[in-house]
Parts: structure tokens; sequence; C-alpha cells
């Protein structure tokens, strides 16, 4: 069993870096991912890290970098927020359709505007659509884990595509918490050398990134879109194999107390273990209460949410992110799709919630299980979700 | 040869799209374009070579018999050659089908 430290998450996910041996880091500071790429500066500064580390003028340049490091068959890892994803967003998409295995730590901050450094998901689900893998951790040991993760599942021979792990921008990034290291013999174990399909190599040249014709390009997003939905029993064996080594074993999707329950809320990010304690208190008051994280969000585990979900009578889906002038957040709308027209559908509310940083604390989640109770009752459409604690509204 | 890009399937794709071999824009038919198209007068023309030389798709070929003509499969009618052709040999002709 590995050492257990007491460390800033942001730190401890820079430490997991290190294990995964990254040949390169290129990024650009922004809050509040800046603590990660900073201590990655050290590790290489001091010689504990052997990679370069390239700090380039731009986020666009650093998914660019990133990109052809990982094309001449380097370990590629970047780390961005809010706006320096946007910044570089062509290149997000860019290397997905070219099947390259970067990973990224997003630090999750919301897109501004107002200008907000704070935490939510509206800048990842700004690029829902950009064909990376995407996960969401619920706390620091997670992102440790998930780095070693990532690595093993993008650079999977059938898989060969980016990963994204979403962190909830300070939540996560800037608490500190007890993280359980590796041992280096889990790592060398769990996580093989990266075995590129192509590579720029000048001996045998190759085009990536080319023209596709109208007659090939709906060829080509078929052969990005059909890995990325079948990486899923990757996932599965990845973190079912990570569990074996490390004991620590995770899932697509998540329960917590959901034997029984007739409403469960359902969540992404560092919200599930805060709800945890909710249906914990709401269970000690008889409620019928509990909880389904969604860990994985692209590819979207459809069978594994829909079982999770088949006994419940109602559901409380907790957005972190908006999807203007639609059907409340792009989680409540994903799920609303996942279970139309299945046997026993739940009635679904939708509680936009914790924009921007602001605090949504154990008695706001009770206050939005009666809220959604009360809702229930009024058969509410699809379009009826909620700003929870709104000023006005 | 086998099949080209247009005759694949998905699964037939390399991975990431990557082209590995080199040359594949040759089948791209950029002829297609094309709503006019270069006509040469033998009788004008002084076999200069200049229609040859200004061609931005090197889509003009010279014949045995040294004068000069356009390969219609790349050909996209900008009427270059005809701009040039210091002897107004070449006339651009509207593409009717």
């Amino acid at each position: 069993m590995g050492k257990r430290i007491g460390l800033e998450v942001s730190l401890s996910a820079a430490e997991a870096v290190k294990m995964a041996n990254v040949d390169c880091i290129a990024a650009y500071p922004i809050t509040p991912q800046t603590h990660i790429v900073e201590h990655l500066s050290e590790l290489v500064n001091n010689g504990e890290l052997d990679a370069e580390f390239i700090p380039v003028e731009s986020e666009h340049s650093a998914m660019s970098v990133s990109a052809g490091v990982s094309a001449v068959g380097a370990r590629a890892f970047t780390c961005t927020s809010s706006q320096g994803l946007s910044l570089m967003n062509e290149i997000v998409h860019i290397v997905a359709s070219m099947r390259l295995p970067v990973v990224m730590i997003l630090a999750n901050r919301s897109m501004s505007g107002p200008i907000s450094i704070w935490n939510d998901h509206t800048d990842v689900m700004s690029i829902r659509d950009c064909g990376w893998i995407q996960v969401f951790a619920n706390n620091g040991q997670e992102v440790f884990d998930n780095v070693l993760f990532a690595y093993r599942v993008a650079e999977s021979q059938n898989v060969m595509l980016p990963l994204i792990i979403n962190i909830d921008g300070f939540i996560l990034t800037h608490v500190i918490e007890p993280v359980e290291f590796w041992e280096k013999e889990q790592v060398e174990q769990y996580l093989p050398n990266f075995s590129p399909i192509h590579t720029l190599d000048p001996d045998k040249p190759v085009t990536m990134g080319g023209v596709g014709m109208p007659y090939v390009f709906s060829e080509a997003k078929v052969a990005q879109d059909e890995p990325l939905k079948q990486s899923k029993s990757v996932i599965i064996t990845a973190w079912k194999e990570l569990g074996d080594i490390v004991g620590r074993y995770y899932k697509p999707i998540e329960t917590y107390r959901i034997e029984d329950a007739e409403t469960l809320f359902v969540t992404q990010g560092s919200f599930g273990e805060t709800v945890s304690l909710v249906v914990d208190a709401l269970r000690d008051e008889g409620k019928s209460v509990g909880l389904v994280m969604d860990r994985l969000w692209r590819p979207f585990p459809f069978d594994e949410f829909r079982e999770a979900t088949s006994q419940a009578k109602n559901l409380i889906v907790i957005d972190r992110a908006i999807s203007y002038g639609g059907q409340g957040g792009p989680l409540a709308i994903d799920i609303r799709s996942t279970l139309y027209k299945g046997e026993n559908q739940p009635n679904i509310t939708n509680f936009i919630c914790g924009l921007a940083g602001r605090d949504v604390t154990i008695d706001d989640f009770k206050n939005i299980y009666h809220k959604a109770i009360e809702k229930v009752k009024k058969h509410p459409r699809e379009e009826d979700f909620e700003y929870y604690g709104v000023r006005g509204k | 040869m086998s099949k080209t890009r247009q005759d694949l399937t998905w699964q037939e794709l390399e991975v990431g799209a990557t082209l590995i071999t080199p040359g594949n824009s040759d089948e791209y038919k950029s002829g297609d374009w094309r709503s006019i198209r270069p006509v040469v007068d033998n009788k004008k023309c002084i076999k200069c070579g200049t229609c040859y030389i200004f061609c931005p798709d090197a889509a003009i070929y010279e014949t045995e018999e040294g004068f000069f003509e356009a390969d219609l499969y790349y050909c996209k009618g900008c009427g270059i050659c005809a701009n040039e052709c210091p002897t107004q040999a070449i006339e651009m002709i509207e593409e009717e089908e």
C-alpha cells in the first residue's frame, strides 16, 4: 500500500502526473488550475520528473504542442480552466479527431461573464461534444487515481482518444485532503508504455490531420465516435483492475443508499460527497432517498444509469451549468433523453445551483429535496427546471 | 491500386483518418469546380509554354506535337492561361451540360 499523505489536491494531482511519467507538459497558467502546473514545473526543474516543460504563450499553443507531442509518440499532459479551454477549443476538437491520447485536467470554472474565477461546470459543458472521454471526480483521491487511469484508457489500442478529468475548481483543487499515493511497482503494473498506432516519423512519413472531403468526412466521424462509445468497456476494465491493484473500485455510475429509494439525487463532481451526507440526514428523518453520481460523462453510461434508477419514482437532477433557452442543465437534458420511453419513467426535476462557486449546503439540498417532492405533485413539464436560490425568482 | 478514399467504409479508414500513402490529392477531381473550360487554337499557338508555366494547378501538359492542353480532370477553369497567352490562342468556353 502506498503512503497516505495530507496534501492539496492540485499538488497530489501533479504528483500523479509525475508517476504517469509524462514526457511533456505544455500549459498556460489560469486560476484555479495554476497550482497543478506550478507544481509540475517544480518537479521538472528539480529533476524529479524527466519531461519537457513548455511554458507556452497561450492555451491554443498548449493544446497544439500537446497534439504534436502525442503525434510523435510521447506522453502529453496539459491542464486548464474556463476561458483557457475556450482559447484552446479549436485544437481540442482536432486532437480527438486525430485520435491523440492527450490527457487534460480541467479545473472546472465558470465561463465569463460576468467575470468569475469560481467553480461550476459551464466550461466543460461548452465542449461537451468535443469527442474526448470525460470523467468527473468526487475527491482528491479520485483525481489522483484517475490520472493513471486516464493514460491507461486513452492509450489503449482500441481507444486512442484524449481524456478530460474534470475536477471542481477551488472546491477540490485548493483543499487539502488525505491522498494515498501509489507505489512505483503498482504504476508499472497498471500503466504500460505508450505504443502509438501512427507517429510522425521521418523514416515512415504519414499525414495526420489532413483534409476530409465530403465523400470521407462522415466515415471519419463515425470512425471517431465508435471507438468513443466502445471505450466504455475498456474504461470499466481499467477501473476494475485499478481496484485490484490499489483497493479502490470505481464505476461509471456510482450509487449511494439507492436500495428501495423512491427519490434519487443525481450529481456530477464534488456535489456527490455533500449530497451523500444529505441522503444520510434525510434517511434519518425517514425519507426514502438515495444518490446516483455520474462519474463517466462521455461516453454516457446509458445502461448503467438506467439500471441504477430503474426502481426510482423521482429523480432530482443537480446541474452546475446552464443550457440557455433549453430544458435546464445539460445533465438533466441527457438524463431525460436516456430515460425517454423507458418503463416506469420517473418524474424528473432539475435544479441549477452552485454557479460560480456559490455554496450549496446540506440545508440547501434538503430544501431542494422538499421542493422537488412538491413539484412532482404538480406534474412539471420538461422545461420546468429551477434556478435554485436565485433572488427574485 | 486498392480502393480510393471515396470507396472506404468507416472501418477501413486508418486511425485518426491518417494518410499513410503519399499523393492522395491526385485522386481529387478538382475539374468538378469548373464552369468555363480553356480551348486552344493551335493555329495561333507559338508553343511558348507560358500557359504551362502559369497554370496554378499544373493541369496543363505538353502534347507530342509540342502544343499545350489542359487536363480537364484537374483544370478548375480559372482562366489564367487564357489571360497570359501572348497570342490569345486560348479561349474560355462556357461548360454546358
